[in-house]
């Protein structure tokens, strides 16, 4: 596979050039200014910067109010990565049934894969607004009084999670379903022969099997809850009540375009950044080579 | 087979209980978008069709430049979809069919990009970018919505594993007939990669379409803004915003990247040889 079909020593570099320029242009060059940006400080309104050794990240370290970001961001991708993975687990394995009409279902269900997080936060925004939002209707019909999804601090943190969830079904089901198409049935059949039930069948076969799918989703479903939610974020709460939906990227966004702490926010990138490798080690040792869905 | 059937019966019920839930939202919006300003604070909230018809996607289309900003996205993303495939496919080109020193280095510096999304170095792209705009007089332009988005690793290890499981027959063939590497791409490679192809542009398209930071903190001027931002601008004004168009708004921006998808399913599945052992 590697022998070369083709002779020239500069034409591969001739091919490669624009994609490696923009890499190192558009990606290399900022990560890398990110990383020097983090141990400086701008002062006087960013008419000067100086140099500030580990300061930014000190601060952070000391700071309880980044520490919630941190929180929140962990408890909501923990939720969304369960919660999300779960239901469109369920639902591709019940639209996987061979019965009729199966393709029109699935049809129906993988539409949201092109769902935009800000379009499923104006919807959201819309549907649990106070007073003439209808979830607060029904709400207010089933528990006596309507409940103030966007004041208070937990049921906003739930409403988050509901639309991100909501917005990822799309893609989780697409993926899900062609992994459930190309399984193995004679597994399960043997499975069923050897007279494991069916809660078995599902746990100890298709579940196992599927594995490295769930493991995609695993990191697409976070790479979402750290970077991608931000739109909805923005939509939705603004990060509020109380900071209570203010996840790392939201926090980052506004140190840097609303108070101007360029360097407090390229620390923050800088921690973003460690996680993300992180992720991404554990992502390469455990499944191999998978390509990433995003960019 | 009494009891398959029942199963069966059982499996719709649940399954169209499912579909109703999930699409439940994009329905509300939807009957949302054709109701006046009064049926929309109707108490209690009334769900169907409202009386407004398509008045308030006319007025979200002109007035608050829906139209505007559909376009202007439409554009980006389109120039984002055609560069990012091109440049996409000649690295390609180059990483399988050409032996090179540094080969894996470069593979490797494709590679790492994956971990290195927009977000996470929005505050020095911002420096760069604005800085390069200001001295090229390039500010609020097609270019910096762009510019920095034509090359992925996404693309390039799509086409450099397409191009792998391609016999390669075909390229010593092509060799022989003395066909040079733009040729063989052109004239071989391109119409039997359709599939990576639209994969890849489908992919794109929905990622640019949605994008949301970049345009929000580098855009300063309503007339190049893009419609993620668009939307964002509609819910601001609190206290006056009219549900009904901003529905309309929100069902308009999803339409063309659903539309794409929905075209492009069964391409995307097969592009990606979604589930098959590698």
């Amino acid at each position: 596979m590697s022998t070369a079909k083709f002779k020239g020593k500069w034409v591969p570099w001739l091919f490669m050039l624009p994609t490696l320029i923009i890499l190192a242009v558009f990606l290399y060059y900022p990560v890398i200014q990110t990383f020097k940006l983090s141990f400086y400080r701008v002062a006087f309104l960013g008419l000067k910067t100086k140099f500030a050794g580990l300061d930014n990240y000190i601060d952070l370290l000391h700071d309880s109010a980044y520490h919630h970001t941190v929180w929140v961001t962990l408890v909501i991708t923990t939720a969304v990565v369960i919660i999300g993975l779960g239901i469109s687990l369920a639902i591709s394995m019940l639209a996987n049934q061979k019965i009729h009409g199966a393709q029109v279902y699935r049809f129906l269900l993988i539409w949201p894969f092109a769902l935009s997080p800000a379009v499923a936060g104006v919807v959201f925004l819309f549907m649990f607004s106070p007073g003439f939002g209808v979830v607060n209707y029904l709400t207010s019909l089933v528990v006596g009084h309507e409940l103030n999804w966007l004041g208070d601090p937990t049921l906003a943190v739930i409403l988050v999670i509901m639309a991100s969830v909501w917005k990822n079904l799309g893609y989780n089901i697409v993926f899900y379903l062609a992994a459930l198409q190309n399984l193995n049935t004679e597994v399960l059949e043997a499975a069923s022969i050897d007279g494991a039930n069916a809660w078995q069948r599902f746990w100890h076969v298709t579940f196992a099997l599927l594995s490295p799918m769930t493991f995609f989703l695993l990191i697409t479903n976070i790479t979402y809850s750290f970077f991608d939610i931000f739109g909805m974020i923005d939509i939705l709460t603004k990060g509020g009540p109380q900071d209570a939906t203010n996840v790392m990227i939201y926090n980052l966004y506004r140190d840097a375009f609303e108070y101007y702490k360029t360097g407090l926010a390229s620390a923050q990138s800088v921690i973003l950044f460690l996680l993300v490798v992180f992720v991404t080690i554990i992502q390469f040792r455990t499944s191999g080579r998978q390509v990433h869905y995003g960019g | 087979m009494r009891r398959k059937t029942r199963d069966e019966i059982l499996t719709h019920i649940a399954l169209i209980i499912i579909v109703l839930a999930v699409m439940a939202p994009v329905l509300f919006a939807l009957a949302k978008s054709t109701q006046t300003r009064a049926e929309v604070y109707h108490f209690p909230p009334k769900l169907g069709f409202g009386s407004a018809g398509l008045f308030n996607y006319k007025v979200a289309w002109t007035q608050y430049d829906l139209g505007l900003y559909m376009k202007n996205t439409l554009i980006v993303a389109g120039i984002v979809m055609f560069f990012k495939t091109l440049f996409s496919m000649l690295a390609g080109l180059g990483l399988v069919y050409y032996d090179f020193p540094l080969k894996e280095w470069v593979f490797y510096f494709i590679l790492f990009t994956l971990m290195m999304p927009t977000e996470i170095m929005i505050v020095a792209l911002f420096n760069e970018v604005s800085n390069m705009a200001k001295a090229l007089g390039l500010e609020n332009s097609y270019a910096v919505l762009t510019v920095p988005f034509l090359a992925s690793a996404t693309g390039v290890f799509l086409f450099r594993q397409h191009f792998s499981s391609i016999p390669s027959e075909l390229a010593d063939a092509a060799r022989v007939d003395g066909a040079g590497p733009v040729r063989f791409l052109w004239s071989i490679l391109v119409p039997i990669s359709w599939n990576a192809i639209a994969a890849l542009a489908l992919i794109q398209f929905i990622y640019m379409w949605n994008q949301y930071i970049w345009p929000l903190v580098i855009i300063r001027e309503n007339e190049m803004q893009l419609i993620q931002v668009g939307l964002r601008s509609l819910t601001n004004q609190q206290d006056t915003t009219n549900w009904g168009l901003v529905m309309a708004a929100a069902i308009l921006a999803m339409v063309p990247p659903m539309l794409i998808f929905l075209l492009l399913q069964e391409q995307f599945t097969k592009g990606f040889a979604l589930g098959q052992e590698k």
